[in-house]
């Protein structure tokens, strides 16, 4: 057995939606991933890089292939809360505030109430919304409610974090402003990232290797390692590198849309 | 952004006041113009002898047949009986807190059972497919033909008569509340259900952490329903209850009078207008300690 954080092999997953309606989402998947490392699936829409993510976190089951999580099955990984999962909407309940929602997961372990209240206000400092615990959803912005979503994610500290391109709703300048502190926080907790994207800048900019996916049926058509310096900073996004891997990237992407599926 | 928001709590507090009182003014204003065309009526029917002006098409309701509004209001204040020394005023009061107690009950009771069944139906499905279409069917049977069954067996029973019509009450309670809980349920997106399949939640603290929260809104609509429908079957219920109290009774009783004095019968029929108005009032009450405003649904 590998150390891989998560490791995929042949891995297919068909929808059926009754009668001849079956769709191949994904086919013959291989994928390693590393401890600490911070993987972005990247692909056009329709690809199964989202269904790829629900997989690995037991959401779906695979129709072929196997995953391994943590060097277990996904379905134990899910029992033993072994990841965070964040999604493009934050998905917080609008009933509880700040501080309940990042306890909401908590809850769940039965951890209690002083523990909970301990752990929730640490995060909060983490992700810089300390002033903001008692206030509700409603009130914060899409940038402040999707960094209480990652927050939350993390508040049983998962080696594995699942992002379902969580800044994808966000204006240009938040994302740019979330993708600095995600990396500030990935350098500081040693988190492995599985983080699925449909911009390409955004994928550079926080991965240490970008996943390649082509459309339908979902395949891996490249693997390409960001060898952009550690740690990253605004001036990285006008390093020459930078271009130069955006614009591999970019050519994978196209090559994979031309393939014939 | 913290600026943003805490411009936008000073906001919604500091409305507050002119808010209620426009609100206030609007509601008199309404007032005004329904008692104008209530007397416009009685006057223009007055004028032309009981026909549409310029035709000999008679008008639906004979002018005499309805009181001006002060004499409605002017009955309320006079002895109920000759030689009795309770008001109307006071006997219907009477008579609609009998009424609103049988009412509150069948609520209650019809409002546990409502929610009940919409978890049950949420939870499985099999049995929404089964038994929905009877709880359908239910709600078609007219409430006139069942509440002399219900009163019937009651008295077979041995349970008192107002038992009877509190279940009649909680028969026409139940289903607003079981249509709008299940859809309640059903409401949070699929990615709030998948979160807590991330957290291995049981179905149990899915269902109090996730989806009931969600369903309050969807519940205290229902509530507000089944709080005038309650008293509804309250009322019809009375009927065949054979009491000498309730709203029922008295509705009754004032329309054996209504060719001599309609005043009295549209007095009962106020209050017990006044008496949904009050119970409602009373829901949203109790809606607005349990949901945050932005999660409600106004009405």
């Amino acid at each position: 057995m590998s150390d891989a954080t998560v490791l995929i092999s042949g891995l297919g997953k068909v929808f059926n939606a009754g009668g001849d309606n079956r769709v191949v989402a994904l086919e013959d998947i291989d994928l390693e991933i590393g401890p600490g490392e911070f993987v972005s699936l990247i692909g056009p829409s329709g690809c199964g890089k989202s269904t790829l993510l629900r997989l690995i976190g037991d959401l779906l089951p695979p129709t072929s292939g196997t995953i391994v999580v943590n060097g277990k099955e996904p379905h134990r990984a899910r029992l033993d809360r072994d990841y965070g999962m964040v999604f493009q909407k934050a998905t917080l309940l609008d009933w509880r505030s700040v501080r309940r929602n990042i306890e909401l997961p908590l809850e769940m372990m039965e951890v209690n109430r002083a523990e909970r209240r301990r752990r929730a206000d640490e995060l909060l400092r983490l992700v810089q919304l300390s002033e903001f615990a008692g206030h509700y959803p409603w009130q914060l912005s899409g940038g402040m409610q999707q960094r209480v979503a990652i927050a939350r994610a993390l508040a049983f500290e998962p080696a594995l974090l699942l992002m379902d391109e969580p800044f994808g709703a966000l204006d240009e300048m938040t994302r740019e402003r979330m993708q600095m502190e995600l990396m500030e926080l990935w350098r500081r907790t040693g988190r492995t990232v599985v983080f699925v994207t449909h911009s390409i800048p955004e994928a550079v900019f926080l991965s240490t290797r970008v996943v390649v996916m082509s459309p339908r049926p979902g395949r891996v058509a490249a693997e390409i390692t960001i060898d952009l310096p550690q740690p990253r900073v605004f001036t990285t996004r006008e390093d020459p590198r930078f271009f130069d891997l955006l614009t591999q990237v970019r050519e994978r992407l196209r090559g994979a849309d031309e393939e014939p599926s | 952004m913290a600026a943003m928001t805490t411009e936008a709590l000073r906001s919604t507090t500091s409305a507050g006041l002119g808010h209620a009182l426009r609100k206030a003014g609007w509601f008199l204003v309404i007032l005004l113009i329904l008692i104008a065309g209530w007397e416009g009526y009685k006057w223009m029917g007055s004028a032309t002898g009981g026909t549409y002006p310029f035709t000999s098409v008679a008008l639906p309701v004979r002018p005499a047949a309805i009181p001006h509004v002060w004499d409605i209001l002017g009955s309320l204040a006079e002895p109920v009986q000759r030689g009795s020394d309770q008001s109307t005023l006071a006997f219907l009061l009477e008579a609609a807190w009998f009424t609103w107690r049988e009412a509150a009950v069948g609520f209650l009771v019809g409002g546990l059972i409502g929610f009940g069944l919409g978890i049950v139906f949420a939870l499985f499905a099999p049995l929404e497919r089964g038994f929905m279409p009877y709880v359908i069917a239910s709600q078609t049977v007219p409430l006139l033909a069942i509440a002399p069954m219900v009163v019937v067996w009651a008295s077979r029973a041995q349970l008192p008569a107002w038992m009877a019509v509190s279940v009649i009450a909680a028969y026409l309670t139940f289903f607003p509340v079981t249509i709008n809980t299940l859809r309640g349920l059903r409401s949070p997106e699929a990615t709030s259900v998948e979160l807590m399949r991330s957290y291995a939640a049981s179905q149990w603290a899915t269902l109090w952490k996730l989806r009931v929260p969600a369903a309050l809104p969807y519940i205290f609509t229902a509530l507000k329903v089944s709080a005038t429908a309650s008293v509804i079957g309250a009322i019809v219920g009375e009927l065949p209850a054979s009491f000498n109290v309730g709203l029922g009774r008295a509705l009754l009783s004032f329309s054996y009078f209504f060719a001599t004095g309609p005043e009295k019968l549209y007095g009962a029929v106020l209050v017990s207008a006044l008496l949904g108005i009050f119970f409602v009032g009373l829901v949203t009450l109790v809606e607005r300690l349990a949901v945050p405003a932005v999660r409600r649904v106004e009405t």
